[in-house]
């Protein structure tokens, strides 16, 4: 690749304008082939096509808690995430149900702090935190980014 | 009221040489950066020019600083690992294979061959993408802007990969010490294969819009020299280093992960100039065409991808240290453990930091857009310098 | 085949009619009013071809880049120029502290001013033309240089190194590249023998092969590749934008300059292509005149379109080249650009005419 190009400085005056000219115009050429071909456009009209958006089941976009159809949680409040969250973003606050147990009272997720790093998640022993697909969380309140993802009833 | 003005230019600190008193001309300080659109990031360079020439240039860093490498002493190791992400965000991929490898040789934790295969193959995907992204910015420095968005439809591919493998684009945080923190999708491999046969006829188009271009060579050509000697004194690393004719790469000098099994030429240039570092570039990213082959015709079926760590990784009190060969060049992870679960002080040698400061000594008597091919070609992420 | 140009209608029809409706007599009021409509004219189709060259820019930018470019203002973003011309309009025009205010915002009008003084003489149809000159290709070349002085002053009134260098690159460029454009220029006139842009064109007439870019052999259509390169070097378009050089001088000589004073630069830089296109339309491929191909049904049907349809259409033709080549190369470096004009431009287009020069004295002329 490299040898046919160089000593391009030592060519005669002819042969330089004449290697100027092929290789100017194959670049043009190049470039009408991509104007006069729509199928090689990438362009997503985002908004738009959000209907048929393709977005990979594993993308961290936030740290979602799933609720069974009962509304129940499987977080055991052992607090693993909150420790191993590098950002201080996650606060488990534990509490007692009725029956005396331990349970998880409030689960905070402080989401203008995460970094989305998917440590909390691979932590969890019981998988009661997954990253959601969500990606829209655009705000114009800080407030609105502290998230709380499971509140106990009557908390 | 503007000739005053000139008249009293003081020498800006960071200068060797005094402005040379003329009768009717006068050079002077130009700011570039930190907001400049060829300088990438938030680098301030201060240039002292004469007309077109340029004198002297004096970076300027800090800019981006975020004090990683402190941050990092309040870390455990897994979580440290998130942090180097955001230093040279083009090789996250490479920055997290190197603060795996410490911790593993630190601790002696093995890795599947499942996970090994599969960090050689999404660190060459990264080494491609980070160069294409870099292709394009090199173009569009030089005017063609086309070529930045050329490059960046190839690049989008591979980064819509390491989303589907790990969810993220750009900040990956993929790999953990004894492995990756999950297994690749079952497509994996038919989706790099899809990739690659994307790649190599995406290098025949970049050859002819801009390798062929004569308008490229002759602005390249002899341009930004960089002796051996000098590269080697500054500490310079990767295509920088082996434009200059230093055939020094990790990947084959200090071989580690699977690289010793691979089989791959490591590009080496003759002069030195702009026109080596460009040529190393685009051939790399053949060579890492070829090193990806190899690993998916190796690649293993199953097999687990992470073997079994203690919760809390507690290396053995002492100093370890570990560097891999990113897209830029050498970045080394050295840290001081205590015992504990945290580092006691962490440090990162970075490839840019080096490559940046041999700057002065290729741009002298330059021309401004000279300066601008050299700083493109050096192909600088600031984050990485600042840390 | 000889036309007689007063057999078309004239289009000063309007200017009549006013003249009519307000009574004049008097000849100096009815110059008056006949160049105020001009004026008028000019304006409405200056603005007119910036929206539309923007949008075409955009838009063609994009498809060599596999984009879409703008999508969103109207149907394909067909309202995007205009949108943006508002934007401008209304932006803060700002003006560095210790710059010279005169000179600062009178730089801006200069190059709109050569703009117009351009417009005037060109011939859009048989009579749609301002004025014509006798000595139309001279004061072409005399004006073309005129707008350096708003590109100097520019520069210099900013107070800014950046826009020194720039402005300072942009006058050495456009005083090399103006010597190519001249000489391609007298080799049109030197094959036609006529300095009138009007009587130029109607020098062309008869079949595509009596348009001079094929009428005189190589050495028209060498004329006009010239012309077209030093056009886009004397525009200050890309690969030769080195006054802007956007990743050297971030915006070169208009760093300092915000809304309605950028955009009128921006405007002139626009109108510059079109004139250049148009010149190359005028001067080499028959400017106005329809093309005939020799083939009754065919020519009969060509000349229906008016005459300022075809020159639109050749105009734009040269101009999708200028775009074509912008968005194609990398930025030639500043002395790269002298040594091309000096070492290559100049030598051929000097040639050429030296060749031209032998077509015509031994008629070799097509």
């Amino acid at each position: 690749m490299k040898d046919n190009l160089t000593g391009l400085q030592d060519k005669s005056y002819i042969s330089r304008i004449w290697q100027g000219i092929t290789s100017l115009t194959s670049g043009l050429k190049l470039t009408l082939v991509y104007l006069f071909s729509p199928s090689k456009v990438v362009t997503q009209q985002y908004p738009e096509n959000r209907e048929t958006l393709h977005i990979p089941p594993r993308f961290r976009a936030q740290v979602e808690m799933p609720l069974d159809e009962n509304g129940n949680h499987k977080c055991t409040s052992c607090k693993l995430c909150e420790k191993n969250c590098p950002n201080g973003s996650i606060s488990v606050l534990v509490t007692k149900d009725k029956t005396g147990k331990k349970a998880l009272g409030k689960y905070i997720y402080r989401f203008s702090q995460c970094t989305l790093c998917n440590i909390c998640v691979e932590v969890c022993p019981t998988d009661a935190i997954i990253m959601g697909q969500g990606f829209e969380n655009a705000t114009t309140d800080r407030e609105a980014l502290d998230l709380t993802l499971f509140k106990m009833e009557g908390l | 009221m503007q000739l005053e003005k000139i008249n009293t230019i003081e020498k800006q600190p960071g200068f060797t040489a005094s402005l040379p008193k003329h009768d009717n001309t006068e050079e002077f300080y130009v700011n570039m950066g930190p907001q400049h659109p060829s300088t990438h990031g938030v680098l301030r360079l201060v240039i002292q020019l004469d007309g077109e020439y340029v004198r002297e240039v004096v970076p300027h860093l800090g800019y981006i600083h975020r004090s990683i490498e402190k941050m990092g002493e309040n870390k455990n190791y897994v979580q440290y690992i998130h942090l180097t992400d955001r230093m040279d965000y083009l090789c996250a991929h490479h920055n997290n294979h190197c603060v795996a490898l410490a911790v593993e040789k630190a601790c002696d934790i093995g890795v599947p061959e499942r996970a090994e295969y599969i960090r050689v193959i999404v660190s060459e995907l990264q080494r491609i993408q980070s160069h294409l992204l870099w292709w394009g910015v090199f173009g569009m420095d030089l005017g063609a802007i086309t070529a930045f968005l050329y490059g960046f439809k190839e690049r989008e591919r591979i980064t819509m990969l390491f989303d589907e493998i790990c969810g993220a684009r750009l900040t990956m945080n993929y790999f953990r010490p004894g492995g990756v923190f999950v297994d690749v999708p079952d497509f994996f491999e038919a989706k790099v294969q899809e990739i690659l046969e994307f790649i190599k006829p995406s290098l025949d188009e970049y050859r002819t819009l801009l390798t062929g271009n004569s308008i490229l060579q002759e602005r390249t050509k002899g341009i930004g020299l960089l002796s051996k000697e000098t590269a080697i004194n500054y500490g310079c690393s990767g295509p920088v280093l082996r434009g200059s004719g230093v055939s020094y790469d990790l990947r084959k000098n200090a071989p580690y992960s699977l690289y010793p099994d691979l089989e791959f030429d490591v590009p080496i240039g003759t002069d030195g100039d702009c026109w080596d570092r460009y040529w190393i570039r685009m051939e790399e990213m053949a060579q890492s065409v070829k090193i990806i082959e190899q690993c998916l015709s190796r690649f293993p079926k199953e097999g687990p991808v992470k073997s079994k760590t203690k919760p809390s990784i507690k290396p053995p009190k002492g100093t370890h240290f570990a560097q891999v060969e990113t897209a830029r060049g050498i970045f080394g992870t050295w840290f001081v453990s205590d015992g504990t679960d945290k580092p006691y002080r962490i440090k990162s040698r970075s490839p840019n930091f080096s490559n940046l400061s041999v700057i002065n000594e290729m741009v002298k008597g330059l021309k401004i857009a000279d300066l601008v091919t050299v700083l493109s070609t050096l192909d600088l992420v600031i984050p990485d310098i600042d840390r | 085949m000889e036309i007689d140009i007063n057999k078309y209608p004239t289009t000063n029809a309007i200017g009549d009619y006013v003249r009519q409706l307000m009574g004049v007599e008097h000849k100096l009021l009815a110059t008056v009013i006949d160049y105020s409509m001009a004026a008028l004219g000019l304006v409405i189709f200056v603005s007119i071809t910036a929206l539309f060259l923007v949008y075409a820019e955009r838009k063609v930018c994009a498809h060599f880049q596999a984009r879409l470019g703008p999508m969103r203002v109207g149907y394909h973003g067909i309202l995007q120029a205009l949108a943006d011309g508002v934007k401008l309009f209304f932006k803060e025009g700002l003006r560095p502290k210790d710059s010279d205010a005169v000179v600062f915002y009178l730089a801006p009008m200069i190059p709109m001013m050569a703009t117009f003084l351009i417009l005037s003489i060109l011939p859009f149809d048989h009579h749609l033309q301002v004025t014509d000159l006798d000595g139309g290709i001279l004061f072409v070349i005399a004006i073309s240089g005129f707008s350096t002085f708003g590109l100097l002053t520019a520069g210099w009134a900013s107070n800014n190194k950046y826009s020194m260098i720039g402005s300072m690159r942009a006058a050495a460029q456009m005083i090399s590249y103006e010597i190519s454009v001249a000489l391609s220029l007298l080799l049109v006139v030197l094959l036609s023998g006529e300095t009138s842009l009007m009587k130029i064109v109607y020098s062309q007439q008869g079949t595509v092969a009596d348009w001079w870019i094929f009428k005189a052999p190589v050495a028209g259509f060498l004329g006009a590749v010239v012309f077209t390169i030093s056009s886009i070097a004397e525009t200050n378009r890309g690969p030769f934008d080195m006054a802007e050089a956007e990743s050297e001088l971030t915006a070169g000589f208009h760093t300092e300059y915000s809304g309605i004073t950028f955009s009128m630069f921006f405007l002139a830089e626009f109108m510059a292509m079109f004139i250049a296109s148009a010149l190359v339309a005028t001067c080499f491929l028959g400017g106005f005149l329809a093309p005939q191909f020799g083939v009754d049904a065919l020519d009969s049907l060509l000349i229906l379109v008016p005459g300022f349809v075809w020159f639109l259409i050749k105009a734009y033709a040269v101009i999708f080249v200028f775009m074509w080549i912008r968005w194609t190369f990398p930025r030639l470096r500043v002395d790269q650009l002298m040594a091309f004009e000096w070492k290559f431009l100049l030598p051929v287009a000097l040639l050429n005419l030296v060749f031209g020069a032998v077509l015509v004295a031994m008629g070799w002329i097509l």
